[in-house]
């Protein structure tokens, strides 16, 4: 139920009239360098696809929409309305009439089509640079069911947006999070499942006992998340296909919490406390081995690996107040990066590995916020009564996080910024939410 | 067979407590979930089958009830901080001396943290705070094996108003005395 069974093939279309244009010709005009911070969206038109059998329209309109949702929601396209067309192709395989585009200054033009055969599902996609009145790369095809409709839609998106930036998408992927409900002093917390959009919202957990913080293995089929079902905080292994779940057996202590998956998602890192005192730990997932990567009187967790599996960062309060540290992944001397105003937490490293992302409470304030990982050019991008626990989109581009109001009736949402700071949103979670971790893109 | 039959029962009253009181075992929705909170919390190291004084109400000195309203089930802490002050040793004498003189009895206890940090560290900090507490009650004779600890951190306040007085209340470590005995 909770797998959506979908089988994506993924196939250059067979070019009928069209030729798939080189692309190093296109890379002048329709280009979006996102480092440099983009102020004016680049425009673009995605007439409905056609439907090419008969009964496919409403899925046809329905996958246009998320394909021009994904795009106008990163804040880097801007769609020019239908209603502005001069004309619509009359088919998927129509020359491109590219005076109509440039008139109205659609600089791309996606154009698609959506065949249903019973559950079976085909869309076909072309893009189109319109001022040097080219196509950008081949026309793709994916199959797969009805049901994975939406994530065609994606996935259109996806190759759309990493033709004119050059880098990965992020629009077929989804988040675990912690939904939340009730009073705050009574609140019931579950965890839930998403796409990055919010959209098949599905729990995978009951609210019977809290949960903290999940975090998404790395290839999206399992999570790890601090659970008190026993009574006490404990790590818990959930898969999500079969949402059957399992406690970890870690190191001894009075408890045990922040658990992160190594790179190969074969080894947890996390948090154990005993005797008031937190340190890091590592346990084998399947030899049941552990080994103790920290050894201080002061509280160590919410550890984060580099990409490359190396180093983790995490937070400690040696010095007196939390702040970052960067440590070999096997343990050994840390190195401070984090040396601005304020306490700095929850550490996530970029799957770039070029920044690290963190929370910052300085002056009554939270701010979400990316340095180096050296701890350079720290730049704040957030700030409100509460905001915590950033996760990265898989292309290190943009970042999802808690934002909590305050008061009695406050609560918590998922909000997401691109690392420039723009374009800050609400992901609709139809309630209170918490501690998003953005999976990777799925396959 | 009775013995059961009173630490059900014992269990029970201190279950429904825990509604009125959200922050003791763990809150409504948890402690419902986990099967009783109490017993689901206490199950996890120590033996619930015997159970000790019978007697009931907050006009019994050595009942659940009179430890937490009259002898005071909570300290509080500054603002990151686990050192207990003087007013909390105070308190904490008190339970200790209670805690000895019933013996029959455990106690869980519990460290939060206000809101005005990260989640994950307000765990490890709350995990300090309970053991402050708990060091300091083994320092006044209270046996170790009859006190455990665990954090909520900051998802369990008890005042939820988003200003200093109602932090002060929620930055605590609380003393919740279940039923049980040493194996």
């Amino acid at each position: 139920m909770l797998t959506r069974t979908i089988a994506l093939l993924l196939a250059p279309l067979v070019a009928a009239t069209v030729l798939p244009a080189p692309v190093t010709a296109q890379s002048g005009p329709l280009r979006i360098t996102i480092s440099e911070g983009v102020i004016e969206p680049l425009p673009f038109a995605v007439p409905g696809f056609q439907a090419e059998t008969a009964g496919a329209e409403q899925i046809a309109a329905d996958i246009t929409r998320v394909v021009a949702q994904d795009l106008s929601g990163t804040g880097l396209f801007r769609e020019i309305p239908a209603s502005s067309f001069i004309s619509t192709p009359a088919s998927f395989a129509s020359p491109v009439a590219y005076p109509d585009w440039r008139a109205i200054n659609a600089q791309a033009l996606i154009t698609g089509a959506v065949a249903v055969n019973g559950d079976q599902l085909t869309v076909k996609f072309r893009l189109y640079d319109v001022f040097t009145g080219a196509e950008l790369g081949e026309g793709l095809q994916f199959a797969g069911t009805t049901g994975g409709w939406r994530r065609m839609g994606h996935k259109v998106a996806d190759a759309v947006y990493s033709r004119i930036t050059g880098e990965s998408g992020y629009f077929d992927s989804r988040v675990v999070f912690v939904s939340e409900s009730g009073p705050k002093d009574n609140r019931a917390r579950r965890l839930g499942i998403m796409d990055y959009d919010g959209e098949n919202r599905q729990f995978l957990t009951d609210s019977n006992s809290l949960v903290l913080a999940p975090r998404f293995s790395p290839n999206g089929d399992r999570v790890l998340y601090t659970s008190y079902e026993s009574g006490f905080p404990r790590i818990n292994l959930l898969d999500v296909a079969s949402v059957g779940r399992r406690q970890i057996t870690t190191v001894e202590g009075e408890m045990a919490f922040s658990p992160r998956f190594s790179k190969d998602g074969g080894a947890v890192i996390y948090s154990v406390s005993t005797g008031g005192n937190t340190d890091i730990y590592r346990t084998e997932l399947g030899s049941g081995s552990h080994s103790r990567l920290t050894s201080a009187p002061s509280i160590e967790t919410s550890p984060s690996l580099s990409p490359d599996g190396s180093q983790i960062v995490f937070e400690s309060d040696r010095s007196g107040t939390q702040q970052l540290y960067v440590m070999p992944a096997s343990g050994g001397e840390p190195r401070r990066i984090s040396f601005g105003e304020g306490r700095y937490g929850s550490p996530v490293w970029s799957p770039r590995g070029d920044l690290i992302a963190f929370t910052k409470q300085n002056a009554g304030r939270f701010h979400i916020g990316v340095m180096r990982t050296d701890g350079s050019e720290e730049r704040l991008l957030t700030s409100s009564f509460l905001d915590e626990s950033p996760t990265w989109a898989p292309n290190g581009r943009v970042l999802m996080f808690t934002r909590e109001t305050q008061g009695a009736s406050g609560g918590p949402q998922i909000y997401s910024v691109d690392i420039s700071g723009r374009n800050l949103k609400q992901v609709p979670t139809g309630g209170f939410a918490s501690d998003p971790s953005w999976g990777p893109l799925q396959q | 067979m009775n013995k059961y039959l009173t630490a059900s029962i014992l269990v029970g009253a201190l279950a429904l407590s825990a509604c009125t009181r959200p922050d003791r075992f763990g809150g409504g929705a948890g402690a419902g979930a986990d099967g009783m909170g109490a017993g689901a919390g206490m199950g996890a190291g120590f033996d619930q089958s015997a159970i000790g004084q019978g007697g009931l109400g907050a006009g019994n000195p050595n009942s659940p009830e009179y430890f937490a309203q009259s002898i005071g089930d909570r300290v509080l802490f500054a603002v990151d901080q686990s050192t207990l002050s003087s007013e909390a040793m105070a308190t904490l004498d008190g339970q200790a001396q209670w805690l000895m003189t019933n013996t029959d009895y455990l106690a869980v206890i519990e460290g939060h943290a206000d809101e005005q940090g990260t989640r994950e560290y307000n765990v490890a900090l709350g995990a300090r705070r309970a053991n402050a507490a708990r060091e300091y009650l083994i320092s006044r004779g209270v046996p170790a094996s009859r006190l455990r600890t665990i954090s909520y951190g900051k998802e369990r306040p008890v005042a939820t108003c988003s200003d200093p007085s109602c932090y002060a209340q929620n930055r605590r470590a609380v003393t919740v005395i279940a039923a049980g005995a040493l194996s």
